[in-house]
């Protein structure tokens, strides 16, 4: 059967390119006609598969690992997220082999969601798997926190050569004790950047309060993160400590660069590739954030950065990582099923640090939790409008001549690059 | 609002000692939002408000006026879970006594008598509260509107697999006319006893509902100096983000 399949499934995603539809249909005639069509083409790659998962930052490390392994001669192999993992994958798949099914790559790097990770790890089991952390996200989707971590173990044990794992976060730390037959790599941050990045289990306990362990020493990391300054970042490894140019900005991101480091390394020093250090920070000096994931605008000749939070942690480092000095700030929340509906979050984020600049405007479903919250917080408020579209509208006029930011769960987010997109030029989502 | 907020000890009314329980364990879905109510609320309405931590380990203090504690993960019930028992009978003193508490969902679980698991296994609670508690394979998730009696709607958000049912020693705090609440079954939402405030819903609770973390700050001062003078507080935000939440879908 599987001899049709692929011809089958090309024809059916060209037509509808055609027809302006999505990549679901595509991969779903594949599925359907033949199962083991996407466990079959990842095993013929041979530097085999490697996962990306945790809650914050998968996609902007995905890339990341992406460009640095290209930038050592790499054919990489990846996928963009959408609602159906799988299926994603196998129509992404269906776009890159050729019409006998040969996929023409070295290796996979694949942005896996934790929800999806228990049905792909059991068909496909990674070679390599990238854990980045465990925080509070849409816990009305997975329940609890602790099941996250269950899930990012699964994926650590069904996963063959290297593990690499978040030295810095206790629930993921954790998982190298449960392993048997797996290397383990750690990422890391120096000490003094440790309260830079809270834990989940910080989050209201006092500096210096007890955290639940992580291990009983602190392993060597591969990688460490030992600064952050306004553009740039400063990594040791190898007994040398590196500073580059970054255009990632915020420091989760640039933690997160650490991680894709340390994949990247591990993978070329498996026989993937001979790693050349110059050429890799190079590639990470240019790797630009993912789409949704933070980006900077152009508005009337001044640069409006949209941030995208939808956790506290998230939010945390948000806030941390783009100073509110000198800028404008409007916050949009929307609660639909897509940011999470439960909005206890808003109470984990401390907004102290928009009590100087106060919060221009309000918007999204959620505008008024987000009011009652910062007036809780002592934070001055501007105008609320639930509407996003004149919200954005009135607070593009009322902070004329000023760089704008704009904090934005991701329904929100999508709202205000659609209205951007009639005024400046926001790039085209696929 | 900065001048609001900070009363001097001059003119302050009095103090009010707030106690939250366990913060460091019990402390998911935005439980610190109740404490910062208390906190704010408590100064705005002319009084100082003192808040007070207390974990597991912590000497128990004294001469507490109001406490609020919160939900947690399993692991987090399963830190606190011996602590709590040695300190029942405190607690249970309290709040017969009529100190104005505040529990929410994994703590209004363990402050009834037992939480039986799926597989059977049984954790035992304080007993402050005359409830019971069943965990089941269906989660409760959702917007929640609670029309009560006391306190006009009450509104907020649950998430819990756990099933409560209520004794004929305590009444519930309203019934639901949206979303679930207590269980899957009577409507019930919550549980009223005493001075003490049970509820599944977090949101947080207090935020949008004012009239509860008024009604702990009145029975405290009343409970301390005797009368209660409430200071005219700037709820325009509040009256807008109920209207709003009342209308998302479940
Ligand atoms: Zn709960």
């Amino acid at each position: 059967m599987f001899y049709f399949s692929v011809p089958l499934g090309k024809l059916v995603r060209k037509v509808s390119r055609l027809r302006g539809g999505g990549s679901a249909l595509p991969g779903l005639v594949v599925e359907k006609i033949d199962p083991g069509f996407m466990q079959r083409t990842l095993s013929t790659l041979p530097h085999g598969v490697a996962v990306v998962s945790g809650t914050n930052g998968k996609t902007t490390t995905t890339k990341m690992v992406v460009e640095l392994l290209e930038s050592q001669g790499l054919k990489v192999f990846t996928n963009r997220t959408g609602s159906n993992f799988t299926r994603g994958v196998a129509a992404a798949l269906l776009g890159d082999v050729d019409w006998r099914g040969r996929l023409d790559a070295d290796i996979a790097i694949l942005e896996l969601d934790e929800a999806h990770a228990v049905h792909f790890v059991n068909r496909v089991p990674p070679r390599y798997c990238l854990l980045l952390n465990v925080l509070r996200d849409q816990l009305d989707r997975f329940g609890e926190i602790d099941k996250t971590a269950d899930l990012l173990a699964l994926i650590a044990a069904k996963t063959t050569d290297t593990v690499v794992l978040n030295r810095e976060d206790p629930r993921v730390a954790r998982i190298a004790e449960q392993l048997t037959g797996q290397d383990v790599a750690w990422f890391g941050l120096d000490d003094s950047l440790l309260s830079t990045f809270p834990n989940d289990d910080d989050l209201r306990t006092a500096p210096g309060g007890a955290v639940p362990a992580g291990l009983p020493s602190t392993p060597d990391a591969d990688v460490v993160l030992r600064g952050v300054g306004a553009d740039s970042a400063t990594f040791e490894y190898d007994g040398a400590t590196v500073t580059t140019q970054m255009k990632l900005r915020g420091v989760y991101n640039i933690f997160n660069a650490a991680a894709a480091l340390t994949l990247a390394r591990r993978i070329c020093v498996a026989g993937a590739a001979k790693a050349n250090q110059d050429t890799l920070l190079t590639a990470l000096s240019q790797v630009e954030p993912a789409f949704g994931r933070g980006e900077s605008l152009t508005v009337e000749g001044q640069p409006l950065d949209l941030v995208l939070v939808k956790n506290p942690s998230g939010f945390r480092l948000g806030l941390k990582s783009f100073p509110a000095g000198g800028y404008a700030t409007m916050v949009a929340i929307n609660d639909n099923y897509a940011d999470g509906r439960d909005m206890s979050w808003l109470w984990d984020v401390e907004f102290d640090s928009l009590r100087d600049g106060g919060v221009d405007q309000l918007t999204g479903a959620r505008a008024y939790d987000m009011a009652l919250r910062l007036q809780y917080d002592d934070v001055r408020i501007g105008a609320v409008d639930p509407e996003i579209a004149p919200a954005l509208a009135s607070f593009i006029r009322s902070a004329q001549g000023k760089p704008k930011r704009i904090f934005c769960t991701y329904t929100a987010m999508l709202a205000i690059r659609r209205e951007l997109s009639k005024i400046t030029t926001v790039e085209v989502v696929s | 609002m900065t001048d609001q907020s900070a009363v001097r000890e001059s003119t302050s009314k009095g103090t009010l000692r707030v106690l939250q329980l366990y913060p460091r364990d019990m402390n998911i879905y935005g439980d610190w939002g109740n404490a910062l109510v208390m906190q704010r609320r408590i100064s705005w309405h002319g009084y100082t408000p003192e808040l007070l931590e207390y974990n597991v380990g912590d000497p128990f203090p004294a001469d507490v006026d109001i406490i609020v504690g919160g939900g947690g993960q399993d692991s987090g019930q399963l830190v606190i879970q011996a602590d709590l028992l040695e300190r029942a009978q405190e607690l249970k003193t309290l709040a017969d006594g009529g100190t104005p508490m505040l529990v929410i969902c994994g703590l209004y679980q363990l402050f009834g008598h037992r939480f039986v698991t799926r597989t059977g296994s049984e954790i035992k609670g304080i007993g402050v509260l005359d409830v019971e508690t069943h965990g089941t394979d269906e989660r409760l998730i959702g917007n929640v509107v609670v029309a009560t009696d006391e306190f006009g709607d009450v509104l907020g958000y649950e998430n819990h697999s756990g099933q409560t049912t209520l004794g004929s020693g305590v009444a519930p705090l309203g019934t639901t006319t949206k979303g679930m609440g207590n269980n899957s079954t009577d409507g019930h939402e919550g549980v009223r006893y005493r001075n003490v405030v049970a509820s599944y819903l977090h949101g947080s609770l207090l935020p949008k509902n004012p009239a509860v973390a008024d009604f702990l700050i009145k029975t405290a001062a009343t409970r301390k100096f005797g009368s209660y003078s409430p200071g005219s507080l700037d709820d325009r935000y509040v009256a807008k983000a109920r209207e709003l939440a009342a209308r998302r879908p479940r």
